[in-house]
């Protein structure tokens, strides 16, 4: 088992007092499989995705991944857990615009140390990067943006992909590519994928499927 | 926070901008209401063409034959220990202009005009008169210290004068067909106005340096303001699109958006006007200071609320504004309605941009350069001051870029990389802030250098000049001559110093006679000269001339000068005179004597072993009942010399430190805008596992790596800045020219400053960051944004 959450509680504070957006959420991720995480908007999906990064904290419950427990671990250890354990895809990209195609491909895995020049060749030549290294991410269209994005999390090798509706700003022919496009490379670097999406037809595509409604699987 | 930046930078830029102009007003308006002895050189005037006196029947000569001229008799005279510049002047005849007390009111003409006398001084000057004359005194705020105005029948009373005045004052109107001077009074010479001492003439340019610092205060407060209105329209623009696109016509909002600025830049520049007040409160008893010292302008160390200078303040701010803010408005109505409603990658680097800048920087460069070659005058070298400060900071940002660069090149790691990158993206959004720092720094090194260079050569300068141990002023020249007789067997050497008040080329000056001794061989200060010019000046044969008119009148070694009584001189050496803005020369004491009967002979040096000076001075007071101000001691003069020297660059150094203070709150600005639209640029560095700590510590480190390089740039741009206010302006100002000397240590510790304000202007940025809330950071990779 590489994820288990238990009992995972979270509210937000808002004017009008405590707003509980997670009430005890509990679900399992083997290493090497994938898990679409569904949900109509405002049903805590994308909360749970940063509780396991270690964007955020929860407030109860407890969430095991590789071996440690993310809500004991402080900032430095979330961190670190994120450099080395983790790999986050997000619909907005989140490129890092100051770096080029070539820099941002690589910028986590140095981070990691874990850099292989092979494999980001290999990467960017399956993601069809090959002829856009020297370009910065203002000079891509979406689709190509997210493609970076797809690239930089797996060339640090991460135990575990994150992906927050990564195809959620493409249009859906563009989408169904980029997104074919990762399940075959996490297959291929043998990590596991937590995916948030609103599709069903995506998340299909899956090995497993939770469903939340108002912050409870259902 | 924006606004409050915006409301700061404004009234701060404003604030100076008035203090300095409220002090400018306060001391030109001070120079129409100063004394007689001013306002004559506000006119035109008959002075004679050797000696000091002019007959009354030439005066009377010159009234008959038509011309409408005044007479004035002036001289000091010693009432018990107070010594006073008495002015004599006849209300009856003088043009009004020329008169600088009010005679008109109740029965002050008559009581002027008695036999009993009525004499106008200054208030303090009245309270030092109490028991020392019978005269009659009143107080005329008007006057300046240190002048007595009396009717001019009484003047020749007090001043033994006989028949015989200084100088007929000439009124600006005169009847046509009275016959020309030369046939009338020939051993008279006309003094055209601006021939005369004009004290606003000497002054301008210490006021134009006040001006221009000032003036680069505002600029500098004004790049606060164009940074926040740029940053704040660039996150309106959603709501501007989203108000477009609901149906608000461009003009409308542009119109509105204007409205809101104007409101604004009044409430800004109404606390500045006041603010404004307050530096000028402070400036100006430094100010009278120095343009006493320097020119012996009396300016009243208290300030006039003047509504011009409200009214001027408050357009300023408005003007300021308008110009900071054109650009963003301009964008604002071309807004495309159909862009996407995201803040526009503003800090984007635009090599166009820099390139465009480097060229303008260039042109700027070249201007300032024909304006050295070409230009003459004060304003041609602010000139050069002003292309060069520009110049260099229109270059800083695509400087900046390039070492930069360098550094992304060079630097190994990912974090170190990005570090660069990202550094290299953040200078578009510094730059404006980062410009002003540089000028402020720049401007801190040039003027720290020059003032540093001015004070070794004006110390140097001193050391030689004042030679002599004691400097006696006697009350006449009888008690003079008794003092150098009881003085002669008991020290080493006594040197008389004879001067004649006098016209030399066309100016105000003083001719100098001076003994033939090896004090003035030894030290006096002579920039250039021939090989036996001492010999030649002992002998009569020629004169040497001071610094300011070898340069005013472009002479030198080998010139001649014509003296009063059509005697032409050979130039043998130019000395050096600083701190004095008259032209002065300097011939053989027995030439002078000689060739001129009437000029003063109540000065004299002493040389005499260090240590019984003071014994000496006790003795002379005691024997010959001395009051104070007769004698000086050489470390008085200094003392007193250096005082002047330091007061004079007092306000300097108060508004170079404003001036960094303003650039440091600029700089602030500039982050703390910054910090609030950077989010999405940082997290996702530390999505990938970067603590929030240790990206505010490399934001921290940016802002001081950004400051140092600001600070290394500033270094050459301050000492050219330096050596142009040394070679230029000036020269052009004062008339002396100075060696330019180097401070390191001076820059080390500005440098240290620099990082100081870099450090405080980052810290509540770098702080804010370092505790962000991760929701905060959350927000940037939420899909509903």
């Amino acid at each position: 088992m590489l994820l288990a959450l238990q009992k995972v509680e979270k509210s937000f504070a808002t004017s009008e007092g405590p707003l509980k957006v997670l009430h005890g959420i509990d679900l399992q991720l083997d290493a090497g499989s994938s898990l679409a995480l569904t949900g109509e908007s405002g049903s805590g999906k994308s909360t749970v995705l940063h509780l396991v990064a270690g964007l955020d904290s929860a407030d109860a419950g407890r969430i095991e991944l590789a071996g440690r427990n993310v809500v004991e671990l402080d900032d430095a250890g979330r961190a670190a857990l994120r450099r080395g354990v983790v790999g986050l895809v997000f619909q907005q990209f989140n490129l890092i615009p100051s770096l080029d195609v070539a820099s941002n491909l690589s910028f986590q895995a140095r981070l990691a140390d874990r850099h292989d020049k092979a494999w980001q060749t290999e990467l960017a030549r399956r993601l069809g990067l090959s002829g856009l290294l020297t370009r910065y991410p203002e000079q891509l269209s979406g689709g190509q943006q997210q493609r970076v994005a797809i690239g930089r999390t797996l060339a640090a090798r991460p135990q575990l992909v994150l992906a927050d509706e990564p195809t959620g700003n493409l249009d859906e022919e563009t989408g169904d590519d980029v997104l074919a496009l990762m399940l075959s490379l996490v297959r291929e670097a043998g990590a596991s994928l937590l995916m948030v999406t609103h599709s069903m037809r995506l998340a299909d595509q899956l090995d497993g499927r939770v469903h939340l409604k108002s912050g409870r699987v259902v | 926070m924006q606004l409050v930046m915006l409301l700061l930078g404004l009234s701060v830029a404003t604030a100076l901008w008035t203090g300095v102009q409220a002090i400018n007003a306060e001391a030109r308006a001070s120079y129409r209401e100063a004394s007689f002895a001013v306002a004559s050189g506000a006119v035109a005037q008959l002075v004679p063409r050797s000696g000091t006196s002019i007959p009354v029947t030439t005066y009377v000569a010159l009234r008959r034959a038509g011309w409408l001229v005044s007479p004035i008799l002036d001289g000091e005279v010693m009432f018990d220990d107070v010594r006073i510049n008495i002015v004599g002047v006849d209300p009856l005849t003088s043009p009004r202009e020329a008169l600088a007390v009010e005679l008109g009111t109740d029965d002050t003409l008559e009581r002027f005009l008695s036999r009993e006398g009525l004499m106008f001084t200054s208030a303090d000057m009245k309270d030092r008169l109490a028991g020392a004359t019978t005269l009659p005194v009143a107080v005329d705020d008007g006057l300046s210290d240190g002048v007595g105005i009396v009717d001019i029948g009484q003047a020749q009373a007090l001043l033994g004068a006989g028949d015989t005045v200084s100088r007929l004052i000439v009124a600006p109107e005169q009847p046509d067909g009275r016959p020309p001077l030369e046939v009338v009074a020939p051993d008279l010479v006309f003094l055209a106005r601006s021939d005369a001492t004009d004290l606003a003439r000497l002054t301008d340019s210490f006021h134009l340096n006040l001006t221009a610092f000032g003036l680069l205060a505002f600029v500098v407060g004004l790049f606060i303001v164009y940074s926040t209105i740029g940053l704040a329209f660039e996150q309106r623009r959603p709501v501007f699109r989203t108000l477009r696109a609901l149906g608000i016509p461009a003009r409308v909002l542009t119109g509105l958006l204007l409205l809101e600025l104007v409101f604004l830049a009044l409430v800004a520049g109404l606390a500045g006007v006041v603010m404004g007040y307050g530096v000028a409160v402070l400036l100006l008893p430094d100010v009278s200071a120095t343009l006493r010292g320097l020119y012996g302008a009396d300016v009243p160390g208290t300030l006039e609320l003047r509504a011009s200078w409200w009214l001027a303040g408050l357009g300023i701010a408005v003007l300021g504004t308008l110009v900071s803010s054109a650009e963003s408005l301009w964008r604002v109505s071309r807004l495309p309605m159909l862009a996407p409603a995201q803040p526009r990658a503003w800090a984007r680097a635009s090599e166009t941009t820099l390139a465009a800048q480097a060229l303008l920087a260039l042109l700027l460069f070249a201007g300032g350069l024909a304006a050295l070659v070409l230009g003459s005058g004060v304003v041609a070298g602010f000139t050069v001051l002003a292309s060069l400060l520009l110049g260099a900071a229109l270059l800083l940002p695509g400087l900046l870029a390039g070492v930069v660069g360098l550094g992304q090149g060079l630097a190994h790691g990912p974090l170190a990389q990005w570090f660069w990158a990202d550094t290299r993206q953040q200078i578009p959004g510094l730059s404006l802030s980062l410009m002003a720092l540089l000028l402020a720094l720049s401007a801190n090194i040039g003027v720290g250098t020059m003032v540093g260079s001015f004070r070794l050569t004006f110390v140097a300068f001193l050391d030689q000049r004042l030679a002599a141990e004691l400097y006696v002023e006697a009350r006449s020249p009888e008690e003079s001559a008794s003092l150098q007789a009881w003085l002669a067997p008991r020290v080493d050497a006594v040197l008389p110093i004879a001067v004649l008040e006098t016209e030399l080329a066309g100016q105000a000056g003083q001719l100098l006679g001076v003994s033939d001794h090896a004090t003035y061989r030894a030290n006096w200060p002579l920039l250039q000269s021939a090989p036996d010019a001492w010999d030649r000046l002992a002998q009569g044969e020629a004169i040497l001339i001071n610094e300011q008119l070898s340069r005013r009148e472009n002479l030198g070694v080998g010139d001649r000068l014509e003296l009063p009584g059509q005697w032409t001189a050979p130039i043998a050496g130019v000395f050096a005179d600083y701190g004095n803005p008259a032209a002065q020369a300097m011939v053989g004491l027995a030439t002078l004597q000689a060739r001129y009967p009437e000029a003063s002979q109540t000065r004299f040096g002493v040389r005499t072993e260090q240590a019984g000076v003071e014994a000496l001075q006790t003795e002379l007071r005691d024997r010959f009942d001395l009051p104070d101000g007769v004698i000086v001691d050489q470390a008085s003069l200094k003392r007193m010399g250096l005082e002047v020297f330091e007061r004079t660059f007092a306000v300097t150094a108060a508004l170079n430190v404003l001036t960094l203070g303003v650039a440091g709150l600029a700089l602030f600005a500039s982050l703390m805008t910054l910090s609030g639209i950077r989010l999405p640029q940082l997290a996702p560095v530390w999505a990938m596992g970067i603590t929030r700590r240790r990206l505010a510590m490399l934001e921290m480190v940016r802002t001081l790596a950004l400051a140092a390089l600001t600070f290394a740039a500033a270094v050459p741009v301050g000492l050219a800045l330096a050596w142009v206010l040394l070679d230029v302006v000036n020269v052009e100002a004062f008339g002396w020219k100075l060696p330019l000397h180097l401070f390191p240590l001076d820059w080390v510790q500005l440098g240290g400053l620099a990082l100081a304000a870099a450090l405080l202007a980052a810290a509540i940025p770098v702080r804010r960051l370092s505790r962000l809330a991760p929701s905060d950071l959350l927000r940037v990779f939420a899909n509903e944004r």
